[in-house]
C-alpha cells in the first residue's frame, strides 16, 4: 500500500523525469544552433546554413518553452512536499536555486528573445553573440541545480547550526568546486550535448530517408556527428570518474550498481546478469540466475586498482572490522545519540535550562576539539538515527542494477554509432543505406532512455537519503494530507503528458515542413 | 527612454509575429495558471504554522527533526 512518502517520491520523480526530457535537449541543441550560425557567417552568409540554423532554432524554442514550464513545478514541490528538507538544507540548497532562477534564467530569456526576434533586426555579430549566450545561459542554469544535487550526494562546505536547526554554508567554494559537483556538471552537460547530437542526426536521417532537403540533412549531420563523438566519449570518461567517486563516497550505491552482496578483492564486473528475485541479505540464494562477468574489472573501475577490495551489502550493513568498515547498526546508534542531543537541546530551550543548553552547544561547536570529535563520531551519522533497521540503507537493487546497464550499454552504443556515421560521411555513402537511416531515427528514443536511466541510477541509488548520511527521505517530508499528493500526482501526470504531446505534435509539424529559405 | 521603448516594441512585435510558438505558450500559461492558482489554493495548504520569530521556528523544526 503506497503511503505519503511513496506518493511524494513518485510525484517528484514524475516531474523531474518530464523536466529532464526537455532540458537534456535544450542543453545541447543551443550549442549546435550556435555552431551552425557561426558557420553561416564564416561562409559569407551562406543562405543554406542560415535556413539550417533557423530550422533547429525553431525546435530549440519549442523545447525550451516546455522545459521552463516543467522546471517551475520542481521548485514549487520543495516547499509543498519537502518542507522539512527545505528547512534543514537552508542556505545550501536555496542559494544555488536562487542563483539559477535569477541570473541564468534571465540571461537565457533575454538572449533567447534576441535569437528569435532579432534576425535581420540586430547586427549579425550581435545576433550570433545572443545565440552563444543563450547556449551558455542554459548551461549556467544547469550548473547551479547540479551543484545543489551534488551536495545532496556529498554534503560539503556546510555546518549544522543547532540554534537555527539548519545546515548553513560555511565554505561557498567547497560547495561549488566539490569534486562531485564538477564531475556531475560535465557528465550532465555532455549528456545534453549527446542528446542533441542524436536528435539532430536522427531527424536529419529522416530527411535522407525521404530523399528531401538532402543538402540540409548532410550539413546538419556533419555538425551533429562531430558534437556527438566528442560528447559520447566525454560522457564515458566523466561517467568513469563519477563511478570512482561513488565507490568512495557512496559505497552502498556502488554495491547496488553491481548487486554486490559479498565484498571481494579483485572484484569481477558483471557486464550483464539476471537478478534472482528470491535473493535477500538474509539468505544464501544465488545473486544471479545467469551472468556475464569480467574478472577483476570492477576493482579497477572502482579504485583504479585491480587488487582492491570492493565492499558488498554484507560488509556495509553488518560491518567488516578487518577492512575498517563500520556497520549500519553502529552508525544507527551514533545517529540516535546525535538526534537525542538535538532533542535535549530543544527541551532545554523550552524550559530555559541554560546549563544543558550550553553543554549541548559545546558539542555542536566544531571550532573546539570536543565539537570536532562529536561531529566526526556522532553527527556525521545523524541520518542513520532515523532508520529502524540496518538494511534500510540498501536502495532498490533491481532498478539501480538494470538502469546502470541500460545507461552504460547505450552510452557505448552511441560511441560506435557516431564513429560509423563519421566514417560513412567521410566515404560519402551515408545517403545510400536506408537501414542506417532507420537506426539513426530509432536512436532518438534510445538517447532519452539512456539519460533517464542515468538519473534513476543517481537518485534511486542514493535512497534512503535526501542528504547522504545526514537526512533520510522519511525525515524530509512535509506534514500534508496524502490524498492531496495522490490527487496532484495524477493532475501533474495529465498536464505534463498533454504538454509533451503538444510539443511533439508541433515539432513533428515543423519537421515535416522542413527548413525554409528566407 | 527611446531605448526602453525600442526594447519594449522589440518584444511586443516579436510575440505578435510568432507563428509556431503562440499555441504552445498559451498552453504553458494555462498550465501554470492551473498549477499555481487552482492546485496551490485547493491542495497545498500547508500544515506548517506561522511563526512570530526565528526562535519559535527553530523549536518547531527541531521537534520535526527529532520526533
Amino acid at each position: 500500500m503506497f503511503e505519503l512518502i511513496d506518493w511524494s517520491r513518485a510525484q517528484f520523480a514524475l516531474t523531474a523525469m518530464y523536466h529532464w526530457i526537455f532540458v537534456s535537449l535544450t542543453l545541447g541543441l543551443g550549442f549546435i544552433c550556435a555552431i551552425m550560425e557561426t558557420i553561416y557567417l564564416r561562409k559569407g552568409k551562406d543562405p543554406k546554413w542560415k535556413s539550417a540554423t533557423k530550422f533547429w532554432m525553431k525546435l530549440f524554442a519549442i523545447n525550451f518553452a516546455v522545459g521552463v514550464a516543467t522546471g517551475i513545478i520542481l521548485e514549487f514541490q520543495f516547499g509543498t512536499n519537502w518542507s522539512n528538507y527545505s528547512y534543514f538544507v537552508g542556505d545550501i540548497f536555496g542559494a544555488p536555486l536562487a542563483i539559477e532562477g535569477m541570473f541564468a534564467f534571465f540571461m537565457e530569456s533575454t538572449f533567447v528573445a534576441v535569437m528569435y526576434f532579432g534576425w535581420d533586426k540586430v547586427s549579425d555579430r550581435f545576433h550570433l553573440t545572443a545565440t552563444w549566450l543563450t547556449a551558455f545561459g542554459v548551461v549556467l542554469s544547469a550548473i547551479w541545480i547540479l551543484i545543489a544535487n551534488a551536495w545532496m550526494q556529498y554534503p560539503v562546505g556546510m555546518e549544522f547550526n543547532l540554534q537555527t536547526a539548519r545546515s548553513e554554508m560555511v565554505d561557498f567554494f567547497a560547495l561549488v568546486f566539490s569534486e562531485v559537483a564538477i564531475v556531475k556538471f560535465w557528465h550532465s552537460i555532455m549528456t545534453g550535448s549527446l542528446t542533441a547530437a542524436v536528435f539532430v542526426t536522427g531527424i536529419s536521417a529522416w530527411f535522407l530517408l525521404k530523399r528531401r532537403d538532402v543538402d540540409f540533412a548532410n550539413k546538419s549531420i556533419k555538425v551533429a556527428s562531430i558534437v556527438g563523438i566528442i560528447a559520447s566519449i566525454a560522457v564515458a570518461y566523466t561517467g568513469d570518474k563519477s563511478a570512482v567517486q561513488v565507490a568512495s563516497h557512496q559505497p552502498v550505491k556502488f554495491a547496488a550498481f553491481e548487486a554486490i552482496y559479498e565484498g571481494a578483492e579483485s572484484a569481477d564486473l558483471t557486464l550483464f546478469g539476471f537478478l534472482n528475485s528470491d535473493k535477500t541479505l538474509h539468505n544464501d540464494e544465488e545473486v544471479f540466475n545467469g551472468e556475464w562477468k569480467v574478472e577483476s574489472l570492477l576493482s579497477f573501475l572502482a579504485f583504479h586498482d585491480m587488487g582492491s577490495f570492493v565492499p558488498g551489502f554484507e560488509d556495509l550493513v553488518y560491518g567488516n572490522e578487518e577492512r575498517g568498515i563500520m556497520g549500519a547498526d553502529e552508525k544507527m546508534e551514533r545517529g540516535q545519540f546525535a538526534i537525542e542531543q538535538v532533542r535535549r537541546y530543544n527541551q532545554a530551550v523550552k524550559s530555559n535550562d541554560l546549563e544543558t543548553k550550553n553543554e549541548i552547544i559545546g558539542l555542536f561547536d566544531r571550532s573546539t576539539e570536543e565539537g570536532m570529535a562529536f561531529h566526526d563520531e556522532y553527527f556525521s551519522y545523524f541520518g542513520y538515527g532515523y532508520l529502524t533497521s540496518p538494511d534500510e540503507i540498501i536502495p532498490p537493487i533491481g532498478l539501480v542494477f538494470y538502469s546502470f546497464r541500460v545507461m552504460v550499454g547505450l552510452g557505448l552504443y552511441f560511441i560506435f554509432m557516431f564513429i560509423a556515421v563519421l566514417w560513412l560521411q567521410y566515404k560519402n555513402i551515408l545517403g545510400k543505406y536506408k537501414v542506417v537511416h532507420y537506426i539513426l531515427i530509432i536512436s532518438i528514443p534510445f538517447v532519452y532512455i539512456s539519460s533517464q536511466a542515468g538519473w534513476i541510477v543517481s537518485e534511486v541509488g542514493r535512497q534512503p537519503w535526501t542528504v547522504q548520511d545526514l537526512l533520510p527521505v522519511s525525515a524530509s517530508l512535509s506534514s500534508i494530507n496524502s490524498v492531496n499528493v495522490i490527487t496532484t500526482f495524477f493532475i501533474f501526470a495529465t498536464l505534463f503528458t498533454i504538454l509533451l504531446i503538444a510539443e511533439l505534435k508541433i515539432m513533428f509539424k515543423q519537421i515535416k515542413i522542413g527548413p525554409q529559405e528566407d | 527612454m527611446g531605448l526602453l521603448k525600442g526594447i519594449f516594441y522589440f518584444y511586443v512585435n516579436g510575440f505578435r509575429e510568432m507563428k509556431v510558438g503562440k499555441q504552445l505558450w498559451l498552453l504553458i500559461l494555462l498550465k501554470l495558471f492551473i498549477m499555481f492558482v487552482i492546485i496551490k489554493l485547493l491542495f497545498f495548504r500547508s500544515k506548517t504554522p506561522n511563526f512570530d520569530n526565528k526562535s519559535d521556528k527553530a523549536i518547531y523544526y527541531r521537534e520535526q527533526l527529532t520526533n
